[in-house]
């Protein structure tokens, strides 16, 4: 994506130089948290209950990993995690390529009706759904289960798929489908054989976004999640932090630090996607 | 999330009908779009829209966790409870400040961050990098991180004060004082990401002929932001700050994790008090009327804030 820097024009060094200035506080701002919890990961308990601690860790030291899978299930719940995160992942993007493609394809009442549910979606008030959704899922015998979870996420993650999504079909020209159709393929030949093939790189990014979102998420697993076996990371990971809020700092950061990298490596996947397709989705059209 | 944003941006400048052939085309079929819908319908129909509406329903029984006896329709008897309810005002009002507080700086430094991303600097690949991160974590492990930034001890921001010979540095979370200070620039923090990744895709839309055309003119760095970039800019800025607002007003995690409400209910934003009504003490009735004074409350302040923005675009 090209950028309009203003890089054509001259800029005083004095001005060049405060911009420098302010990148740099920016930079330690962003980074210095991050850079703490390495710090704070690979020191030993005997450093960390020292005064004066320091950036580098004096003695580094792999303890902290080895005692944090040791005090807390970290692997079960990890896994727990990316059960409920690919299972989202997975359903969100199949039930919501074709929703996306009516949205955008379509003036009918019913593709406004969701694009409008899309925008308010975004305003939601957990309060408000999560007392209704605990009981509907009692009903429904699926609380305290990851299935029952799935579901949530599912929906929680569409508004967002659905809007990458239908971005991506308006990119894909219509003419192609016409042709298709004139070729004598049906309806669903066309979005599976045409259409589908084409929007495959925005299926793969959108469904990576929802995973990122379930695998992060920890208000509904904390309410709808009781049995300690079906918890998912994020809620687990709370129970590093006591009852009086006092932390075992060095496995804590660890497991934070550990448990950081997947959605890391995700996003830096999508990275280029997510911020390209905001841009376009506003530069085009 | 956040490209929720655009949704203005790119409503107001979609092309016309452009295949009228389409549209005859359209009607016919109507009943394979419904087919299309419906796998993604009724989940939001039975776990969103659902939810939503029995939510507000339920503000008017006395529904309560773990009950034998039928639930009864009370009127608005919460709503009068809740009125009486000095301990949820005081916590409302820690919300507005954490919203506002949270909502505004981040908006003027996202705003000088992308104007620097914006420009032809070196580094500028890292900061865009370290800009998105915070958007990857996951909430809670922002929460830990910051609690060990901000531990007494083993923190490095008392340690860099006592560097600095600024004292001994004090207990951030702890205090009575700096506990919401801190959790705000906790908030800061996060949602960076989201709010820079936005103002930057409206900076790119600005038209650089007019940039250039006005430098050439012999127009100041500020007064090229305020007649070339604002302009554009507005509509994006406008729609992201009032997405913070909700979003920040409506969050849980990063608090809950930092203290938990504490000191003294000093950090304890509406939706911690509303959590603890309803899971630790069953009061689903009475949390869900306040689930319903938060959004309407929040919805008439954003209605007077955007027109109010709105009216302000039109004059000037």
């Amino acid at each position: 994506m090209r950028t309009s820097g203003t890089s054509g024009m001259k800029t005083s060094t004095g001005a060049r130089a405060g911009q420098y200035i302010a990148l740099l506080a920016y930079l330690v701002f962003l980074a210095f948290p991050l850079l703490w919890l390495i710090s704070t990961a690979f020191k030993s308990p005997r450093e960390l209950g020292s005064l004066h601690p320091t950036w580098i860790p004096r003695h580094p030291t792999l303890a902290n990993f080895r005692q944090a899978f040791d005090e807390q299930p970290l692997l079960h719940s990890a896994l727990n995690s990316l059960l409920a995160a690919l299972g989202a992942a997975l359903i969100a993007v199949v039930i919501a390529t074709p929703m996306a493609w009516v949205m955008a394809r379509r003036r009918t009442l019913l593709a406004r009706a969701a694009t409008g549910w899309v925008v308010v979606s975004q305003a939601f008030p957990f309060v408000l759904v999560i007392i209704p959704l605990f009981l509907v899922l009692k009903n429904l015998r699926l609380i305290d289960s990851l299935a029952g979870l799935v579901l949530v996420y599912v929906v929680w993650s569409l508004p967002f798929a659905l809007w990458m999504l239908v971005g991506y079909v308006r990119a894909v020209p219509p003419e192609l489908e016409e042709a298709a159709a004139v070729d004598g393929a049906g309806k669903l030949r066309t979005l599976v054989s045409v259409t589908a093939p084409l929007l495959a790189p925005g299926i793969v990014a959108t469904a990576l976004f929802a995973f990122v979102t379930a695998w992060n998420e920890f208000f509904f697993a904390l309410v709808l999640l009781k049995t300690p076996e079906k918890q998912t990371l994020p809620v687990v990971l709370t129970h590093f932090i006591g009852a009086e809020g006092v932390a075992d700092l060095g496995p804590l950061a660890a497991a934070a630090f550990l448990a950081t990298l997947p959605s890391l490596i995700v996003f830096a996947l999508i990275q280029r996607r997510l911020t390209g397709g905001m841009l376009t989705g506003a530069v085009k059209s | 999330m956040t490209s929720v944003t655009g949704v203005s941006v790119t409503e107001a400048r979609r092309p016309p009908n452009r295949a009228p052939s389409r549209d005859r085309q359209q009607r016919g079929s109507d009943h394979a779009a419904w087919f299309l819908v419906l796998p993604a319908l009724i989940p939001i129909l039975v776990l969103s829209v659902g939810p939503l509406l029995y939510g507000v329903l339920l503000a008017f029984t006395d529904s309560q966790s773990g009950r034998t006896a039928p639930t009864q329709w009370i009127g608005g008897l919460n709503f009068r409870d809740l009125l009486h309810d000095t301990l949820f005002w005081e916590s409302f009002r820690i919300g507005l400040v954490w919203a506002v507080g949270v909502t505004v700086p981040q908006f003027l430094l996202a705003l000088g961050l992308a104007l620097l991303l914006n420009q032809d600097l070196r580094l500028r690949w890292l900061a865009r990098a370290l800009a998105i991160v915070p958007w990857a974590m996951p909430e809670v492990i922002v929460g830990i991180m910051w609690r060990i930034v901000y531990n007494p001890d083993a923190g490095i921001l008392n340690e860099t004060l006592r560097n600095l010979g600024l004292g001994n540095g004090r207990d951030w979370l702890s205090s009575l004082t700096t506990a919401l200070p801190a959790v705000i620039v906790v908030g800061i923090w996060a949602g960076m990401p989201q709010t820079t990744v936005a103002l930057l895709a409206g900076l790119q839309n600005t038209p650089r002929e007019l940039h250039e055309a006005a430098a050439v003119d012999g127009a100041g760095a500020w007064r090229r932001f305020r007649t070339v970039t604002w302009p554009t800019l507005r509509p994006v800025a406008l729609a992201i700050t009032a997405l913070n607002l909700i979003w920040n007003f409506n969050s849980f995690a990063l608090v809950y994790v930092l203290t938990n409400g504490g000191p003294g209910g000093r950090t304890r934003l509406p939706m911690l008090f509303a959590y603890e009504e309803a899971f630790r003490y069953g009061q689903f009735g009475y949390a869900a009327a306040m689930g319903c004074v938060m959004v309407a409350v929040i919805s008439v302040l954003l209605a007077v804030f955007l027109v109010g923005r709105l009216r302000g675009g039109d004059d000037s």
